[in-house]
């Protein structure tokens, strides 16, 4: 059999904060951690991190206190639907945007 | 090795088992049906160690090969007709995503209006797909494809269809050969897919591509989906010359083979040949017979890969002959027959090119006569000025 290479492109990446490009700017809530209320933050215990758990993009960091890379975040307000400390609010970009300015 | 006498559906159901497929997954349908209730029945007795998971639907039915597949195993499903078309979403899914599935295709009519009958119109109509797409003509070399079309998916990583004639071949019986285990087991070792599901190797799979290039999460650029659109382009062209040296292979071990594009029959001499597709070029071969009696200088071949289209097999075979007469039981509605069209672009770049002529027959499984087929090839051998390039009709009671 002669030794020609076959498929060698499919759609494969990892898994990983970027991967389907710089998804930031499809943002239109943004999600603010409120650290008198986020767990982590509060007790300065390393518990809880749904944020971190379930963001589909893997943008929220597993530290004290989380951070969310907003480069990547996507904004689909997840995280502020599983915090069980009603921490995190998604508040409009565009807001965010007046006051950047 | 040994001989025995069964229908087309078991001996496509005999060549997945010696084939050791691990995942089967069908719906039946008609004239299919028997081939999955065979690949059952073995499961069932422990001849074959698979997983046979029945599905609700012909969709599903794909969506399982293309999980299992995925996973790295060898995977297998059927169809005919709208059951094929069902699953037309996740046929193009299954290529994209490279994965080795074969499948075999008992050609029928697709409705509506219903018909159960054979002819091509189901696999034809999915040649663009990007399937790797082979024609059985007889039992034994339907048994003979299904084991090869595994060899050559798992090779260059494009799924394989096997199509049969339903109900010509899938429901008549004839004997065939039933190769040895042990020598299959030799020609078809198990494998390992470039690219699988692997817990030590997270991944994320045919997740959205961008137009452009981009750099993925460890820097390196990632293709865009026209590269890799591309890659499988080249690489089925590729496939040819895979299964040019996998048919060789196949008949140095099992003595039968090395005919892996074209299939001729008194061609040599021959000023006109009748090109089909199926069980349909057997069948000429008595036309054939008889014409020579008359003196008829003809020949007929048989087109065993449609995809990719082994067009310069085609060139060698037609470019010298004054007329070539193209039978077909399928059509590209409002133009002309699939295969028709294929072979005059085919000849379009060489410096003489013979009349061409289009019939199209047996839709619905409406019977072919030999008479009808002496008929054609007669007139187009006597009088060649009448060729047109319009398809002609044979058979139709208007």
């Amino acid at each position: 059999m002669a030794e020609k290479e076959y498929c060698k492109m499919i759609s494969r990446s990892t898994p990983g904060p970027g991967d389907g490009g710089r998804t930031g700017s499809w943002r239109v809530l943004r999600p603010i951690i409120d650290n008198d209320k986020c767990i982590p933050a509060k007790t300065g215990k390393k518990s809880c991190f749904n944020c971190w758990l379930y963001c589909p993009d893997c943008v929220v960091s597993k530290t004290i206190p989380p951070t969310i890379d907003l480069e990547y975040c996507k904004g689909c307000g997840i995280c502020a639907e599983e915090c069980p400390a009603d921490a995190i609010e998604m508040v409009s970009e565009a807001s965010q945007n007046v006051e950047e300015k | 090795m040994h001989h025995i006498i069964e229908s087309g559906n078991v001996a496509a159901a005999t060549g997945v088992k010696l084939s050791r497929a691990q995942v089967i997954a069908a719906y039946p349908i008609t004239p299919q049906t028997p081939l999955t209730e065979k690949l059952s029945e073995f499961v069932e007795s422990g001849e074959l160690d698979a997983e046979y998971i029945p599905v609700e639907s012909e969709h599903s039915a794909m969506a399982v090969c293309i999980a299992a597949s995925t996973a790295g195993t060898r995977a297998f499903t059927a169809t005919s007709a709208n059951g094929l078309l069902y699953m037309n979403e996740q046929l193009h899914w299954a290529v994209g995503a490279r994965l080795p599935v074969v499948m075999c295709v008992a050609n029928r009519g697709v409705g509506a209006p219903w018909t159960v009958w054979n002819d091509q119109q189901d696999s034809m109509s999915q040649r663009d797909v990007g399937w790797i797409q082979l024609y059985a003509n007889d039992h034994q070399q339907i048994i003979d494809s299904v084991i090869k079309a595994f060899r050559l998916a798992q090779t260059v990583s494009v799924p394989v269809m096997v199509c049969y004639d339903g109900y010509l071949l899938s429901h008549t019986y004839m004997p065939f050969e039933q190769p040895d285990q042990q020598k299959v087991d030799a020609f078809l070792p198990s494998f390992t897919p470039k690219h699988f599901l692997n817990p030590e190797e997270p991944g994320n799979f045919n997740t959205v591509t961008l137009p452009d290039i981009r750099p993925g999460v460890s820097g390196a650029i990632e293709p865009g989906y026209i590269e890799i659109r591309h890659n499988l382009h080249q690489d089925l062209r590729g496939a040819l010359d895979a299964y040019k040296e996998i048919d060789e292979e196949f008949a140095q071990e099992f003595g039968r083979g090395g005919n892996p594009f074209v299939e001729q029959y008194k061609c040599d001499d021959a000023a006109c040949v009748a090109v089909c597709i199926g069980s349909l070029s057997y069948q000429l071969r008595d036309v054939i017979d008889s014409l020579r009696q008359e003196g008829i200088k003809v020949g007929v071949m048989g087109v065993q890969m449609y995809r990719p289209f082994p067009d310069e097999a085609i060139v060698e075979a037609l470019a010298d002959k004054s007329s070539v007469v193209v039978f077909e039981k399928a059509l590209s509605y409002g133009n002309q027959g699939p295969l028709y069209g294929d072979i005059k672009s085919a000849l379009y770049s060489c410096s003489s090119r013979p009349r061409i002529q289009n019939y199209i027959l047996g839709l619905g499984g409406r019977e072919i006569q030999t008479q009808q087929l002496m008929d054609a090839l007669r007139r187009c051998c006597s009088s060649p000025d009448a060729i047109e390039d319009t398809p002609r009709w044979i058979g139709l009671k208007l």
